[in-house]
């Protein structure tokens, strides 16, 4: 329950972006190898999740968990799409970006990696390297799966360190996540451009994503992982982000 | 010196010198960086550091005050382009019309949250987007073409953008402890990047800066807005090191962190465009 609170911490933007955020999101629902403990009202030893799944854990190493977690999936995916030689059809401007996108991530995974062996003195308390993904949902030989999930996930990406922001303590984490989620931005500005073409010329930063007072998304791990779910195959609890 | 007395000269050293080309006059303009450095800071932002604990209600106050400035500065900037008549086609009319949108509801929004602490929002400054006439982004001079105008407005564009998601990156850290004012900042600082992401892909560029450079067709005059993204470590742990392949070359590993501003490098840059 102590997640709840939290959540309620931006309960107004919050619930305006769920319902955008889950809307972008539909694409990401599927079958779910994840389980959420913070739904849970009277579980607090896990047990309900078959007993010991990992949780990514509370304030720093919640978010440095959190992040890897999100930086996996991201790179698991882009790294299929360029083993994959893209899709059919894919032009050169759209090859050169999803290459740029499978650098960039890939880099930020090994980079959490290196920062939770460092900081996380606790071995038991890191997240694995080896989360496991399900992408049957995607379709990589075609233009419309692979975008719209790029789409998804960069989306995703962002509400996730802005909502993430508050839980982290120590300044120095705080401007590396800044540091990573603008470029999440400028991923997610650049695929949205991709897929709207002229049919929209402001998807970049559209009124689906952007609110009235010009705020991006922001979303609660639980919102995150409830629409990213689909994806994940190793299970994985995140029940207390706030120290 | 304050900065009207600083571009006065300016303009006169322009005025006296002869005029041989844009890109000459954009090399002036590099110099202008350096004079700036001498102005007086017009926020308390100077003696600002990086705190790891909740920070006082002036110090979240002079963090909203500086984002407000840089919104006053985008807002006008992008209403002023939209009325000039500069931007000819229907895709860069509605790109800047989404930004210039959300930039007011920026100003709109920070005005409100520093009203909320209790305290006084800083007055909208004087701009002047020519920099004592180097520029002609709105096309006011009969001489200026179209074609020049808008190199300059997007090419500005970039520098404000860029500059925007450098400078809030850098006061993320200030804000630590005031959860709803912290998330709120995070918001604005993607909606920049998202922003500076379509402005860069609109002049041909990529949507993320690598190394430090400008990019092509950039004023001399914004190499400030780029120094520092050449950057390769991150707390600590040089990147590039990480692993092996192209996500791990050099331009790999700039382009995918982008770099802070500290107040004082952001004030510097938009004090370029302050009269007063």
């Amino acid at each position: 329950m102590k997640m709840k609170k939290s959540i309620e911490v931006k309960t107004q933007t919050v619930g305006r972006n769920r319902r955008n955020f889950l809307k972008v999101s539909g694409l990401a629902i599927a079958g779910s190898g994840l389980l959420l403990a913070s739904c849970s009202d009277d579980d607090d030893n896990g047990n309900m999740l078959g007993g010991g799944d990992f949780d990514l854990g509370s304030g720093d190493v919640g978010v440095l968990n959190y992040a890897y977690a999100l930086e996996q999936l991201e790179a698991a995916f882009y790294t299929n799409v360029v083993n994959g030689s893209y899709y059919a059809g894919a032009s050169v401007e759209e090859k050169a970006i999803l290459l740029a996108l499978y650098n960039h991530e890939v880099n930020h995974r090994e980079w959490f990696k290196a920062a939770i062996n460092a900081n996380v003195p606790d071995a038991n308390a890191r997240l694995t390297a080896d989360l496991e993904f399900d992408f049957s949902s995607v379709n990589f030989d075609n233009r419309d799966s692979v975008l719209g999930t790029a789409k998804v996930l960069e989306d995703t990406g962002v509400s996730a360190y802005n909502g993430a922001g508050q839980y982290i303590q120590t300044p120095l984490y705080l401007t590396l996540a800044g540091k990573i989620v603008s470029v999440e931005a400028r991923h997610a500005a650049a695929i949205r451009s991709l897929i709207s073409g002229s049919a929209d010329f402001t998807a970049f930063a559209g009124d689906d994503i952007i609110d009235s007072n010009g705020l991006d998304l922001a979303a609660s791990p639980e919102e995150v992982l409830s629409a990213a779910g689909g994806f994940f195959v190793t299970p994985f609890t995140y029940k207390n982000p706030k120290a | 010196m304050n900065i009207i007395k600083f571009l006065d000269e300016f303009t006169t050293d322009q005025l006296q010198a002869p005029m041989s080309s844009r890109r000459a006059m954009f090399g002036q303009l590099g110099n202008i960086s350096k004079k700036a450095a001498m102005l007086a800071v017009p926020f308390g932002l100077a003696t600002m550091g990086n705190k790891a604990q909740a920070q006082s209600s002036s110090d979240v106050t002079a963090v909203l005050n500086l984002a407000l400035t840089l919104e006053y500065l985008e807002d006008e900037f992008y209403d002023l382009a939209l009325q000039s008549g500069v931007l000819t086609t229907a895709k860069s009319q509605a790109i800047y019309a989404q930004i210039a949108k959300h930039e007011s509801q920026h100003v709109t929004f920070l005005t409100s949250a520093i009203e909320a602490q209790g305290a006084t929002p800083v007055a909208k400054p004087t701009f002047d987007f020519t920099v004592g006439g180097a520029f002609d982004p709105f096309m006011n001079n009969a001489n200026t073409t179209q074609a020049t105008a808008y190199a300059q407005l997007l090419a500005l564009a970039q520098a404000f953008e860029d500059t925007g998601v450098r400078a809030y990156k850098g006061q993320a850290a200030n804000l630590i402890g005031n959860d709803a004012v912290l998330t709120a900042a995070l918001q604005i600082h993607s909606v920049e990047a998202r922003h500076a992401s379509e402005i860069r892909r609109l002049r041909g560029l990529e949507g993320w800066i690598t190394g430090n450079q400008r990019g092509e067709g950039m004023p001399e005059a914004t190499q400030a807005v780029y120094n520092g993204e050449e950057n390769v470590t991150q707390g600590g742990v040089d990147v590039t090191t990480l692993g092996s392949g192209t996500p791990f070359s050099v331009d790999s590993s700039t382009q995918a962190y982008d770099e802070i501003l500290t107040g004082d490098q952001a004030v510097e840059i938009a004090s370029l465009f302050i009269v007063s």
